[in-house]
C-alpha cells in the first residue's frame, strides 16, 4: 500500500510531465532494426494509439514501455522518472494483452484480484475491489466462472478489469478488438472510451486498423518500418498527412506525383488528396468558383449504400478516386464510360513529403 | 479424419486387434496363473487356488524388495522432479550459448543402453568414488535411477513450457507479481499436470527397471525386480513371483491411466 501511495504523491506532485517520454528508444533483434529512434511524448490522461501495419514496431515499442524489452537505446520514462531497467513488476503500468492472457487456473474473480494478492492487499478489500472493477466492465455475477467458460469479448473485459485493478498510471492495450467481431467491437470502442473517461488515467493502444485508431483515440502515431512518421491529433493527421505513406495507411488518398501533379495541381511535388474531398459532375458542367478541375472517363462506379465510389481516368494521367455521398442524389447518375469533370478545392491538397523522413547521417554507432 | 476405404479399415482394425492380443494375452496369463493350483502352470489352469496369494503375502523377500523399489522410486522421483524442472526452465525460458546442446545431453541418457549406463555408473561409483568412500547400496540405485528419470521430467515440463508460452507470466510480472510470486502463483499451477505426469511416468521407470539396478545395486539391496528374476527360476519361488507380477500389472494400471489423463489436461486446471 505504502508503495502504492508513494506513486501517487509523484503522479500530483508534477501534472507537467509527460506521462511517457521515449527518448531515441532503439530496438534491434539481431540484426533486424524493429524500432529505430524513437522520439515520442504521451500526456497524463490521454488517449493515445500506435497505428501501423504490422512489423512496423508499434508492439515492441509498447511491450519497451510495459517492460518486457529492453530498448537496444535511449531512455524511456514513466512519469519522469528513468525506468529503462526497470521490470515489468516494478512500473506502473499494465497491459491488456492482445491473447488477454487470463490465468486459466484461476476463476475470473482471482484473475482479477490477482494485481492485489501479490500486493498483499486483505481478502476482504479485493473482494470490494475486483467487484468494483467487474462491475465496471459489466460483468458482475461471473467471477466464480473459469475464463475458458467466457465468450472472447467478455474475456477482454476480465482483462479490462484485470489490468484496471490495480490502479495503474498506464493502461497498455495490445490490439484490444482484434479479436472481437464487428458489432462487438464498434461496442467496445465506445466503452473503452467511457472506461478511459471514468479512470482518467492515460490509455496507449495499438492497432493496425485506421478505423479504430481514428475513431478511439485523442491523439496518434503512424508507425512505419521502425520510425514514426507522423504524430498529431487524429483530425489532424487524417486532414494534413504529410508523408506518402501516412496518407495511402490513414484512409486513402490519391497520391499524384510526376506529369499528374505537375498538370492538375499546377507544380510538381508529391501531393495527396482525399477522395471526399473531390466533386464529380457530368461533362460540360462548369465546376463552381475558385475550384480547380480536371476532365476525364468514368472507370468504375462502386455502390456502397451511403456512398458511391468512382474511379475516373484524368486525361492528365492519373486515376482519382472520387467518393459522394448519396445525401438526395440517389446513386449518381454517372456511368462506366461517360465523360466526367472532377473539380476540388486548391486547398485540400496537401503536399506530401516524398518518402519517410530520411534518418540524421548515422554516426559511429 | 482422413477417409479410408472399407478394406483398410478392416485391416487397420485387425492389426490393432492383433497387436492388443499380443501384448494382453501374456500378461493375462500371468494374473490367470498366479489362481492356479498347479505350480508348473500347465495350460487349462488345474484349479483355482489363493495359496500364492497367501504365500506371497507373507513372504518377507518379497516385501521388503517391495519396499526398497518403493523408497528408490520416490527418491529418484523427487531428484527427478527438481533437476528436470530446473533443466527444463533453462533450456525454454533462457537464452543461452549451448542451449541445443543442453538440451541434448539431458535428453541422452534415455537413448543410451541401459547397460552402458549401468557400466558407466559402476565404474564411476566403485573405481572412481571408492576410494572416497562411496559403496554400492540404495544411495548409487537412486542416483542411477534418476539419471533416466530426469529426462522424463525434463521432457514433459519443456513441452508443457514450450506451448504455454511466456504470456502467463507476462501478465503476472505485468499485474505487480515478483518472479517468485509469479513461479509460484502462475508457472506451478500450469505445470501441475506435466509436473504429475512426469513423476508418475519417471516413478514406474524406476520402479520396474532391473538393467542399471543390476550395476548400481551391489550385493546387498534388492529391489522388486531383482528379486523377481532371482526368484523365477526357483520352482518353489514361481507361484509367488506370479502373484508378484500379477499385483505389479494391476498396480500399473494407476499411474500410466492417471498421468495419460493429467498429461492430456491442457493447462492443468481441473484440480
Amino acid at each position: 500500500m505504502a508503495q502504492v501511495a508513494a506513486r501517487r504523491d509523484v503522479r500530483d506532485a508534477d501534472p507537467a510531465t509527460p506521462g511517457i517520454a521515449l527518448e531515441g528508444v532503439r530496438k534491434t533483434f539481431g540484426s533486424v532494426v524493429a524500432v529505430d529512434r524513437v522520439d515520442l511524448e504521451i500526456a497524463d490522461g490521454e488517449l493515445f494509439a500506435m497505428l501501423g501495419p504490422s512489423g512496423s514496431g508499434k508492439t515492441t515499442v509498447l511491450r519497451m514501455i510495459a517492460g518486457f524489452e529492453q530498448p537496444t537505446e535511449g531512455r524511456i520514462r514513466l512519469a519522469g522518472i528513468d525506468s529503462t531497467d526497470l521490470p515489468p513488476h516494478r512500473r506502473d503500468v499494465n497491459t491488456v494483452f492482445q491473447d488477454y492472457a487470463l490465468f486459466p487456473h484461476l476463476s475470473v474473480q482471482q484473475n482479477v484480484e490477482y494485481g492485489l494478492t501479490v500486493r498483499g492487499i486483505g481478502r476482504a478489500e479485493r473482494i470490494r475491489r475486483a467487484g468494483e472493477a467487474l462491475d465496471m466492465v459489466r460483468l458482475a455475477g461471473v467471477g466464480a466462472r473459469r475464463p475458458d467458460e467466457l465468450s472472447g469479448g467478455q474475456r477482454q473485459r476480465v482483462a479490462l478489469a484485470r489490468a484496471l485493478v490495480v490502479r495503474p498510471r498506464v493502461l497498455l492495450l495490445d490490439e484490444p478488438l482484434g479479436a472481437l467481431d464487428l458489432k462487438l467491437r464498434e461496442q467496445m470502442q465506445v466503452e473503452l472510451k467511457a472506461i478511459q473517461r471514468e479512470v482518467g488515467i492515460t490509455f496507449v493502444f495499438v492497432t493496425h486498423d485506421q478505423d479504430e485508431a481514428l475513431t478511439l483515440c485523442d491523439r496518434l502515431a503512424v508507425f512505419n518500418a521502425g520510425r514514426i512518421e507522423q504524430v498529431g491529433a487524429a483530425a489532424d493527421v487524417y486532414e494534413r498527412p504529410q508523408t506518402r505513406f501516412v496518407a495511402g495507411f490513414v484512409g486513402t488518398s490519391n497520391v499524384l506525383d510526376g506529369a499528374a501533379a505537375a498538370a492538375l495541381v499546377g507544380r510538381p511535388g508529391v501531393f495527396g488528396i482525399r477522395p471526399e474531398k473531390l466533386e464529380v459532375l457530368p461533362a460540360g458542367t462548369a465546376a463552381g468558383g475558385g475550384l480547380r478541375s480536371t476532365e476525364g472517363t468514368v472507370a468504375e462506379v462502386v455502390y456502397a449504400g451511403s456512398t458511391t465510389r468512382l474511379i475516373v481516368d484524368t486525361d492528365a494521367g492519373a486515376a482519382l478516386s472520387v467518393v459522394q455521398l448519396n445525401a438526395d442524389t440517389g446513386p449518381a447518375a454517372l456511368r462506366r464510360g461517360d465523360r466526367a469533370v472532377v473539380a476540388w478545392h486548391p486547398e485540400s491538397v496537401r503536399t506530401l513529403e516524398s518518402a519517410s523522413p530520411t534518418p540524421p547521417p548515422e554516426g559511429s554507432a | 479424419m482422413i477417409r479410408r476405404s472399407p478394406g483398410l479399415r478392416r485391416a487397420l482394425l485387425a492389426w490393432t486387434v492383433a497387436g492388443l492380443v499380443l501384448l494382453y494375452v501374456p500378461l493375462a496369463l500371468v494374473v490367470l496363473n498366479s489362481f492356479n493350483a498347479s505350480r508348473t502352470f500347465g495350460f487349462p489352469p488345474s484349479g483355482f487356488t489363493l495359496r500364492w496369494w497367501i504365500a506371497a503375502a507373507g513372504s518377507s523377500g518379497a516385501l521388503q524388495a517391495l519396499g526398497t523399489s518403493v523408497l528408490a522410486g520416490l527418491c529418484a522421483t523427487a531428484i527427478a522432479l527438481v533437476l528436470g524442472t530446473m533443466a527444463a526452465f533453462a533450456v525454454q525460458r533462457f537464452r543461452f550459448f549451448g542451449r541445443r546442446a543442453v538440451s541434448f545431453l539431458v535428453v541422452l541418457p534415455i537413448t543410451l543402453p541401459g547397460i552402458v549406463t549401468g557400466i558407466a555408473l559402476n565404474a564411476t561409483f566403485t573405481s572412481l568414488l571408492g576410494p572416497v568412500g562411496v559403496t554400492l547400496g540404495l544411495g548409487t540405485v537412486i542416483v542411477g535411477h534418476a539419471t533416466f528419470c530426469i529426462v522424463i521430467v525434463f521432457n514433459n515440463v519443456a513441452a508443457r513450457l514450450r506451448r504455454l508460452g511466456t504470456s502467463f507470466e507476462e501478465a503476472s510480472a505485468d499485474l505487480g507479481a515478483n518472479p517468485w510470486q509469479t513461479f509460484r502463483l502462475v508457472t506451478v499451477p500450469l505445470l501441475r499436470g506435466a509436473l504429475v505426469a512426469g513423476a508418475l511416468l519417471a516413478f514406474a521407470l524406476s520402479f520396474d527397471e532391473i538393467v542399471v539396478t543390476t550395476f548400481t545395486a551391489g550385493p546387498t539391496v534388492q529391489t522388486l525386480p531383482i528379486w523377481i528374476f532371482g526368484n523365477l527360476f526357483r520352482p518353489n519361488q514361481a507361484p509367488v513371483v506370479n502373484v508378484v507380477a500379477a499385483v505389479l500389472t494391476l498396480v500399473a494400471i494407476v499411474p500410466v491411466s492417471l498421468a495419460q489423463r493429467l498429461g492430456g489436461d491442457v493447462a492443468g486446471s481441473r484440480t
